[in-house]
């Protein structure tokens, strides 16, 4: 996956060119990926990526940039001080705004990532659950997919059965989003899409969702703890969260640091933020702390070849987490000095199972 | 041929940008229905199609099996195009159809898994445990047969086969709209990746001016598919100098008939399927010209020319002759428990009148099955000689296929039109398809020879195979 811009470069030519810029812009896409200029693997990868794609083929050179800033626009997205947003940058992102649906387009990663977490979701949740509706799995659940973008997620979601609510900070994204699913009148009743940040939502929505999703979010999180919180206040006793991210381990590093800024060079040396990345053992502990029980966590790769994600055993790349706020009778546990914000809240105090 | 395959196999590869212009999409077509899935094309294939896609559950299949896909498919609107109108099959005439089909065990199974199998039993077919194939121009055959006793195939009329399918598609009514004499007259194509503004589906407009809107179409309207042209999907193509006379026969004296012969004649295959005990059903391809006379000829030349078709030794030579039994001998010595033995073919006593009819043969292959929000299944994806009996399997098994990759898309939540899970079709059926088409063009082409050379080549072949259990099982399949 992470071999040679050599072979990556040969490949492209080989495999023509629609194909090669969707699996190697793949390899970079992300939600809410906000990338380049704080980095990461992520980011770091697209750069690297887009280095071979412009090399390697006559495609325009498409929205690097606008990536770039639009994703520094949504990196504001969770961070409690909420800066104004550059119009520029707007602009920008509206031109990539409309790529959402293109599943060959920017974010082909995130479609047929999709082909994973999907089944992810929705095979935990059959498990969980013991009445199984024809043709719609999910029926009956009310899922709250945070940082949902153009829809990319809740679309299928909605049509498992599950009625949505969608919620991201950019206008733009909620419009894409919306629109898309206009066009379907059977979406068009199951999904609902918000421009609001989850803190906005907290006071309407208490314990308001069987389900939050939060897939590839939290890694552009300004203040994770403060987000799992919310989560934990919007989900009712029970609930699951889903969490797909990016672990924070030394081949986010040695990718992060030395491929993309001294090798390649594309990003500024020193913008690096690979430590914003939380590793499963990090997130797992702010999760049982804040009373969540993590139940599963699985490793996923992408290949960027044949622009397909697998489960793996290892987390060491990305992974998806499935964790249940605990009930009400939850078992006490050392509680961490971090959770006084549980207080409040009598069923996520309860606290952390081990 | 070559060319077709490589073509074909690298399509998907390929860019598979749009081409041409795509008219733009009006505000109206918002008010139109919307379907899931809607075929065009209300023939065998398509019309399984759709009663596959909305079978009714009335009994669970093994998981993960050809079976056991509709449950994801349950709340899905599917609407079935056809332009002729609903025919009524109250009960079949005595006399058989000579439109007949040879249906494979696969086959069989795909129309089992939505409950049309048992209404075929229930109407009409023959099965059949054997099949031989000889040469005219020597004394090489070969023989295909199950160990075990069960069937290789059934000939079944297709008008029991659409029988069958017309009442499946009444049983799930709730679920597939069927248009009887409705014509689609305009498409026009969503952009691959739709701007916010403009509809993401395919857009139909019906003869009667009536719109439908469709997430995916499935063009399943023969070979002369007008979806794959509205597509501008390229076909490779190609008239065979031949022509299909088909009629019904009857037997000189009953027997078990329970084996579809098929002789190569240098004019071309002539094939005798059973239909039941004294009755049989005649495939026979020769050239235009031929196949003409066959028509006009009075009733007694016409069983005539077909018993001496499948008796004469006319095109024997004796150099052939000495070759193929040296090579017998050769095979015998190294496999000495034997090959299977010849058996000798009815005699046809007569024709049923008015049962006598023909049509052109040709060949073709759409270099893509699917492009976004399309998929070809069918003639309308591939069009063989009859020679192999393949035509409606293959079509069988592009439903299978694609129902299968439908039913994990609707499992997954996924948009059914996208190109993603259509591209899987695609690959796995032209994987497929390419080298069956390809080797029945070949086998058409090998045997519509009289020069030695080839028929030596020919006669040896099919003998070493003949001899080869693991190669003819790898054939009939």
């Amino acid at each position: 996956m992470w071999g040679g811009g050599g072979a990556a470069r040969a490949l492209t030519r080989a495999l023509g060119r629609r194909r090669a810029a969707a699996a190697l812009l793949g390899a970079a896409g992300d939600d809410r990926a906000d990338l380049s200029f704080q980095t990461g693997l992520r980011g770091t990868l697209q750069n690297y990526n887009w280095k071979i794609q412009l090399k390697s083929s006559s495609t325009p050179p498409v929205s690097l940039t606008e990536i770039q800033s639009s994703m520094l626009t949504m990196k504001r997205l969770f961070s409690t001080s909420h800066s104004s947003v550059d119009s520029k940058e707007m602009k920008k992102f509206q031109l990539l705004a409309h790529k959402w649906w293109d599943e060959e387009g920017e974010y082909s990663a995130l479609h047929s990532m999709n082909d994973i977490r999907v089944p992810f979701i929705r095979d935990t949740l059959l498990n969980m659950s013991s009445n199984y509706h024809l043709g719609n799995p999910l029926s009956g659940v009310k899922i709250l997919d945070v940082g949902c973008g153009g829809g990319l997620l809740s679309e299928p979601l909605g049509r498992l059965g599950a009625s949505v609510t969608g919620i991201d900070p950019l206008e733009d994204n909620i419009r894409t989003a919306d629109q898309h699913k206009s066009f379907d009148p059977v979406l068009a009743k199951r999904i609902q899409y918000k421009s609001s940040s989850l803190e906005e939502i907290v006071e309407e929505c208490m314990e308001t969702f069987d389900v939050i999703v939060a897939s590839e979010v939290v890694e552009h999180v300004a203040d994770l703890e403060m987000f799992i919180k919310c989560c934990s206040r919007v989900l009712k006793p029970e609930g699951s969260l889903f969490i797909t991210t990016i672990n924070k381990t030394q081949l986010s590093y040695i990718l992060g640091i030395v491929v993309a800024e001294k090798v390649i060079g594309i990003v500024p040396e020193g913008t690096h933020e690979w430590e914003k990345f939380v590793s499963p053992e990090e997130l797992e502990r702010l999760l049982e702390s804040n009373g969540f029980s993590v139940k599963t966590v699985n490793g996923m790769l992408y290949n960027p070849l044949s622009g397909s994600w697998s489960w793996m055993e290892s987390t060491s790349i990305n992974y998806a987490m499935h964790a249940v706020k605990s009930g009400a009778q939850g078992q006490s546990s050392p509680t961490d000095a971090l959770s006084e914000m549980e207080s409040e809240q009598p069923s996520a105090t309860a606290g952390a199972t081990t | 041929m070559a060319a077709v395959c490589c073509r074909g196999l690298l399509a998907p590869l390929g860019g598979r940008l749009w081409v041409g212009p795509r008219a733009p999409l009006r505000s109206v077509a918002a008010a139109a229905p919307l379907y899931d899935v809607v075929v065009s094309g209300g023939g065998m294939v398509g019309s399984a199609m759709a009663a596959v896609l909305g079978k009714a559950v009335t009994f669970s299949p093994a998981p993960g099996g050809v079976a056991g896909h509709d449950i994801h498919f349950h709340d899905k609107k599917i609407a079935l195009l056809e332009a002729g109108p609903r025919k009524e099959y109250d009960r079949m005439p005595d006399s058989y159809s000579n439109r007949v089909s040879s249906i494979s065990p696969g086959s069989a199974t795909l129309l089992s898994s939505f409950g049309a199998w048992d209404h075929v039993c229930s109407l009409r077919l023959k099965p059949f445990r054997r099949m031989q194939v000889w040469d005219a121009c020597s004394e090489a055959m070969i023989v295909f047969e199950k160990d075990d006793l069960d069937d290789m195939g059934y000939i079944v009329e297709n008008d029991v086969i659409m029988s069958a399918l017309t009442k499946q598609l009444d049983a799930v009514a709730d679920q597939v709209e069927v248009f009887y004499g409705s014509r689609a007259v305009g498409y026009t194509w969503p952009l691959p990746s739709h701007s916010c503004d403009t509809s993401p589906w395919v857009q139909i407009e019906l003869s009667d001016g009536r719109r439908l809107q469709t997430k995916l179409l499935i063009g399943a309207d023969g070979h002369n598919s007008v979806v794959r042209k509205e597509a501008e999907i390229k076909n490779i193509e190609h008239q065979y100098d031949q022509s299909a006379v088909v009629a019904t026969l009857h037997l000189s004296e009953a027997t078990d008939n329970n084996v579809a012969w098929q002789r190569f004649l240098p004019t071309g295959p002539i094939a005798l399927l059973p239909l039941s005990d004294t009755a049989s059903s005649l495939v026979w391809s020769t050239s235009h010209e031929h196949a003409s006379e066959l028509l006009t000829m009075d009733e007694e030349s016409f069983v005539d020319s077909i018993n001496s078709a499948f008796w004469s030794n006319v095109n024997h030579s004796d150099f052939i002759d000495t070759a193929g039994a040296m090579f017998r001998s050769a095979i015998s010595l190294l496999k000495p428990s034997g090959t299977a033995v010849r058996q000798l073919p009815p005699s046809i006593a007569k024709v049923d009148p008015e049962s006598r009819a023909m049509f052109p043969l040709g060949m073709g292959h759409a270099t893509e099955y699917v492009q976004h929000r399309v998929a070809l299944i069918g003639d309308a994806a591939h069009r063989v000689h009859p020679l192999a009996g393949q035509g409606v399997n293959l079509g069988f098994g592009d439903i299978a296929c694609l129902a299968h990759h439908l039913s994990a898309a609707a499992f997954n939540g996924s948009d059914l039109g996208s190109l993603k899970h259509l591209l899987k079709f695609e690959t796995e059926r032209q994987r497929h398809n390419v080298s069956l088409i390809a080797a029945i063009d070949v086998l058409k082409r090998l045997y519509s020879t009289r020069l030695a050379p080839l028929v030596l080549l020919r006669t040896w072949g099919l003998q070493a195979t003949n001899a080869l259990p693991p190669v003819k099982v790898r054939i009939s399949l």
